[in-house]
C-alpha cells in the first residue's frame, strides 16, 4: 500500500493568549509555541500501522516553510519513507481549497493508494483540505474516519466515520481514496531515538509552486475560495465570576458557593 | 435574490434539528427558501420541511434511505445545475463536512464551512467563523460567483415554530446510474460503559489541564468527596486516560447534571454543545481566557494541581 500522509504546523494556543497582529488579519506567534496539527500526529500513525501490518510506503507532504521540517522528520522518524515540503511565498493566503490545489499537484506526481489527512486543523478549523483533495484527485473520500481496515483484495477499504453522539457509520470503498482522520483512532508513538536520528539525515525535497506546474495565481489570495478579511475578539456574554485569593482562598469560597447551592 | 437552498440532513428515520434551524436562518436572508430533501420513503420530513421553507424539492428513493456522500454529491449537483440557487446551506455535521468540499470543488462554488455568524450583500454572503479554538472570529469576503455554499455551526440558528406551509414538488431522482465506488454498510452505537453521566446530578468533567493520568487520582477524591461521577473532554478520552462513555460534547455525550465543574477544559465548542445545558456551571482553569470562562456562572483562574486537592479537602469538612 502506498500512503501519502499531509502533516501542517500549527501554533499551540489552546493555553495562551491570542492576540491579533498589526495587520488585523493574522495573530502575533512571537510567545506561541509549535507542533504538529493533532489529527496530523494520528494520519501519520494510522499510515504507520497500515505500513507495519501489510507493507507499503509512507510519504509526508506539507506545506509551510522550513520550520515544518520539525514535522515533517517527526513524522519521519516514526516511519515515514519520504518527505516533500511545499513551500512559496504564493501560498501566502491560502484557504482550503488553494492549500487543496498545491496538494494534488504534488499527490498526482506519486504513486498511491491511501492519502491521510487530519480530520481538520487547530489553527483555521476548515476541514476543508481532504475532502476537497480527494476531488481535485478524482477519487472517492470519507471524512472523520476513525477506523479503517484493508479489506483482504487491497484494493478496497472499510473505514468508520464518526458522526455525532459517537455513532459510528461504516462503509466500503474503493482504492485510491483521500481520508481524513480524526483523533482517538489510535494511540501515536512516540519516535525512538533511532528513528530520530535516522530522519535528520533524511532529505526533504522541497518544491514551488511552480514545479508543481501550478501558475502563482492559482493558489493564495487569488486562488482561494475565500479571504480573511479581519480577526475580531470575540463577543461573550456575561463572563464567569472569577474568584480571587489563593488557592486555599477560592477553594473555600468555591465551596461555600456550593454549599450555598444545596450541591454540597 | 436568488433562491437559497437548504439540505435538509436525516439519520435512521429521523429529520436532524439543524435542518430546521437552517430553514428558519435562511429565512431571515431574503431569498425563497428551498428544503432540499434527499430520502426514502420520508414524507413525514417533506411535511415538517414544508413548515419552514416556502418549496420543498423531494428526491424520493431508496438511494438515499442513508446518507452517502457520492450518491448526495451528485443529486444535488444535478439539483443545482437544473434550478440555479445563489447560496446552500447544510449543516456543518458529520454528514456536510464529508459532502461541501467534494461539490464546491466540482461546481466551482466557494466554500466556507463552520459559520457561526451570517449576514448577506445581496447575492453574497458575509459568513463569520472561529479561529484558533474560537479565541478569534474571522470575517470573511468570498470571491465573486454565481453560486455560494456554507456549511453552518450547528444552533447558529434557533429553529422557529412552523409557520409557512411549502409547496412540496416531488422530483424525479437526477441520478440514474449505479452508486458505485462508496457504498454504506452499517451504523454502529458507541459502547455502553458502566455509568450512565447523561444521568448524574454532579459531574467533574476533566480536561488535558490535568496533564498525565497520573494526576486523575486527584479528580476521582474530588468527585468522591463531592458524590459526583467523572465525565472527561474528547482530549482526555483520546489520549486513553478515561473511557469513551464518559466522553462530553458533539461526539459523545449531552449531559445537564445540577453541576458540571469543569477542570483543565478549554472550552472549546465542541466541548460546550455537550454541557451547556447544566444548571450550574463552574470552571477551573489556570488561563484566563480559556472560552470555558465565558458560560461558566463562577471560575477559579489557577493551577488545578493546586486547587482540586484543597477543594477536595474544603468539602471534606463541609460533609463533616
Ligand atoms: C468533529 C469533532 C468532534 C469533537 N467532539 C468533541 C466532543 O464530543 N467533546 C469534546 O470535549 N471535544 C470534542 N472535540 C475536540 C474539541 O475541539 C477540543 O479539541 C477538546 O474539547 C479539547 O479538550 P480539552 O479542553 O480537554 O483540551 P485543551 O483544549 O487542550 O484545553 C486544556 C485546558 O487546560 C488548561 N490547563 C492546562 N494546564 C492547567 C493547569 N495546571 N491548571 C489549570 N488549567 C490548566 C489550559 O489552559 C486549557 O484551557 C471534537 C472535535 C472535532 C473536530
Amino acid at each position: 500500500m502506498n500512503m501519502v500522509v499531509c502533516v501542517k504546523r500549527v501554533p499551540d494556543t489552546a493555553e495562551s493568549e491570542v492576540h491579533i497582529d498589526s495587520s488585523g488579519k493574522g495573530i502575533e506567534t512571537g510567545k506561541l509555541s509549535f507542533r504538529m496539527n493533532d489529527a496530523d500526529n494520528y494520519a501519520v500513525e494510522e499510515a504507520i500501522l497500515i505500513k507495519e501490518k501489510i507493507g507499503g510506503t509512507v510519504n509526508v507532504i506539507s506545506i509551510g516553510d522550513e520550520k515544518s521540517d520539525e514535522q515533517i522528520r517527526m513524522a519521519l522518524a516514526k516511519g515515514g519513507d519520504e518527505a516533500v515540503r511545499i513551500t512559496d511565498p504564493a501560498l501566502e493566503g491560502s484557504d482550503g481549497f488553494a492549500l487543496a490545489k498545491a496538494l494534488a499537484a504534488a499527490v498526482k506526481g506519486m504513486e498511491y493508494d491511501l492519502v491521510l489527512t487530519g480530520a481538520l486543523a487547530d489553527d483555521d478549523g476548515c476541514a476543508v483540505v481532504g475532502v476537497a483533495l480527494a476531488e481535485l484527485l478524482g477519487v472517492p473520500h470519507a471524512a472523520y474516519v476513525k477506523k479503517v481496515e484493508v479489506l483482504e483484495d487491497g484494493k478496497r477499504i472499510k473505514v468508520g466515520r464518526e458522526l455525532e453522539g459517537g455513532l459510528m457509520e461504516f462503509l466500503e470503498m474503493d482504492l485510491p481514496a483521500v481520508l481524513t482522520i480524526q483523533t482517538g483512532i489510535n494511540e501515536p508513538r512516540y519516535a525512538s531515538f533511532k528513528g530520530i536520528k535516522a530522519a535528520a539525515k533524511k532529505e526533504i525535497a522541497v518544491k514551488s509552486v511552480a514545479d508543481l506546474g501550478l501558475d502563482p495565481s492559482e493558489v493564495g489570495e487569488a486562488g482561494s475560495w475565500a479571504v480573511l478579511e479581519s480577526f475580531s475578539y470575540p463577543v461573550v456574554g456575561e463572563k464567569a465570576e472569577i474568584l480571587e485569593g489563593d488557592p486555599a482562598e477560592t477553594a473555600a469560597k468555591l465551596a461555600a458557593i456550593l454549599k450555598e447551592k444545596g450541591l454540597v | 435574490m436568488k433562491d437559497i437552498f437548504v439540505l435538509m440532513e436525516h439519520r435512521r428515520g429521523e429529520l436532524r434539528e439543524v435542518s430546521l434551524e437552517l430553514l428558519s436562518g435562511a429565512a431571515g436572508l431574503g431569498g425563497t427558501v428551498v428544503a432540499v430533501l434527499l430520502g426514502s420513503g420520508a414524507d413525514d420530513f417533506a411535511a415538517k420541511a414544508a413548515g419552514l421553507a416556502d418549496k420543498v424539492l423531494y428526491v424520493d428513493d431508496p438511494m438515499f434511505e442513508n446518507y452517502n456522500a457520492e450518491a448526495y454529491q451528485k443529486a444535488l449537483s444535478a439539483l443545482i445545475k437544473e434550478h440555479g440557487p445563489g447560496l446552500v446551506l447544510m449543516g456543518h455535521t458529520g454528514h456536510g463536512v464529508d459532502l461541501a468540499p467534494a461539490l464546491a470543488v466540482e461546481l466551482g462554488a466557494p466554500l466556507v464551512t463552520d459559520i457561526t455568524g451570517l449576514e448577506m450583500d445581496g447575492d453574497k454572503p458575509k459568513p463569520v467563523r472561529q479561529y484558533y479554538g474560537g479565541k478569534l472570529d474571522a470575517h470573511m469576503v468570498l470571491k465573486d460567483a454565481d453560486l455560494y455554499i456554507l456549511t453552518v455551526r450547528e444552533a447558529t440558528f434557533q429553529a422557529a415554530e412552523p409557520s409557512k406551509s411549502g409547496e412540496v414538488v416531488k422530483v424525479a431522482n437526477p441520478v440514474s446510474e449505479d452508486i458505485s465506488y462508496r457504498k454504506f454498510v452499517e451504523y454502529v452505537e458507541p459502547e455502553v460503559g458502566e455509568v450512565d453521566i447523561t444521568q448524574s446530578a454532579l459531574l467533574v468533567g476533566v480536561g488535558r489541564g490535568i496533564r498525565e493520568d497520573k494526576n486523575l487520582p486527584l479528580l476521582e477524591e474530588l468527585a468522591s468527596a463531592l458524590g459526583a461521577d467523572l465525565a472527561a473532554s474528547r482530549a482526555v478520552v483520546d489520549a486513553g486516560w478515561l473511557p469513551a462513555d464518559r466522553q462530553v460534547g458533539i461526539s459523545g455525550k449531552t449531559v445537564k447534571p445540577k453541576l458540571y465543574l469543569a477542570v483543565g477544559i478549554s472550552g472549546a465548542f465542541q466541548h460546550v454543545t455537550g454541557m451547556k445545558g447544566s444548571e450550574f456551571i463552574v470552571a477551573i482553569n489556570k488561563d484566563p481566557d480559556a472560552p470555558i470562562f465565558g458560560i461558566a456562572q463562577v471560575g477559579i483562574v489557577d493551577d488545578l494541581l493546586k486547587v482540586v486537592p484543597a477543594l477536595t479537602e474544603k468539602i471534606k469538612e463541609l460533609k463533616g
